[in-house]
């Protein structure tokens, strides 16, 4: 049985496809047993559906970066 | 919809502006309750900016040159900021002026803009049935549309509230989908501690969410 701790971690590695199959299956197991887990679940589940359907856009590091030193000069 | 603090006892006039902004009449009460802090700007509203810029400029290249633009504009103006909207409304402003420019030179460019005043695109429909042109309210693309676009508007402003290494880790990993060892790499942390890292991030934004959308 793992622990309630371990059980988000591996969650959050499920949201990005990163689990492995021993750590579903543990997943799965732990969440049969703890409501508030399986509660928590659905809710970062959810997370992701929602960043998926914002379709959310970033600029990397070096573009803020070069941002901020275009920004300074102009000070 | 404009939001009233009333303060009893407080018999000041109200004068409406645009009808969502009131202001007292005297403005020795007024305070100043937003400061600008330029060397913020970047980390905190980059990114907010640039998805609004993208939801209507779908070039990622000029989207970002606006939002560049913008944060000169700002600075250049700073001094006429009355601090009596948050910064980022203020430049949101500003993009939205960009954003509209933008338009009118691309415009201006391809020399005279035509203007064709047919209210049907379809030359070869039957007759002219108005009737036909309606929007159909139950068709739900435009308004999801809309609303997505606010979501992410509500995800970023919530992305720009984490500390700052949650919010790096957080938008490289969901938004920019750069792998765990890639990031690992790159900000010299170990895959436990970056898993633990989005775990914070992802229970601190569930939350935001849920008191700013639901």
């Amino acid at each position: 049985m793992i622990s309630c701790d371990k059980a988000a971690i591996i969650c959050n590695k499920a949201q990005y496809r990163e689990a492995t199959f021993m750590e579903k299956i543990k997943l799965r197991f732990h969440l049969f047993m703890c409501k508030t887990c399986s509660k928590a679940t659905k809710e970062n589940t959810q997370l992701t559906t929602l960043c998926q359907k914002a379709d959310l856009h970033s600029l990397t590091e070096q573009e803020k970066l070069k941002m901020k030193q275009m920004l300074d000069k102009r000070d | 919809m404009a939001a009233l603090n009333y303060i009893p006892g407080n018999e000041k006039k109200l004068k409406v502006i645009k009808s969502n902004s009131i202001t007292f009449e005297d403005d020795t009460i007024r305070m100043a309750e937003h400061q600008l802090k330029p060397e913020k700007w970047v980390d905190l509203y980059a990114d907010y900016l640039f998805n609004y810029a993208i939801g209507r400029i779908s070039d990622a290249e000029v989207a970002k040159d606006l939002v560049q633009e913008t944060f000169m504009a700002g600075l250049k103006s700073a001094k006429n900021y009355k601090g009596d909207a948050a910064e980022r409304t203020w430049l949101i402003a500003i993009l939205k002026r960009k954003v509209i420019d933008h338009y009118r030179k691309i415009n201006s460019k391809k020399g005279k803009a035509e203007v064709r005043m047919n209210y049907s695109s379809q030359t070869d429909a039957e007759g002219d049935w108005l009737e036909e042109q309606v929007a159909d309210p139950f068709s739900s693309f435009e308004n999801s549309n809309i609303e997505n676009e606010e979501l992410g508007l509500a995800i970023q402003s919530c992305i720009a509230k984490l500390p700052k290494k949650q919010a790096l880790v957080f938008t490289m990993k969901t938004i920019q989908g750069v792998s765990t060892e890639d990031i690992c790499n790159e900000l010299d942390i170990n895959p436990s501690n970056l898993w633990v890292m989005i775990h914070r991030a992802r229970t601190a934004l569930m939350d935001c969410l849920n008191q700013n959308w639901f």
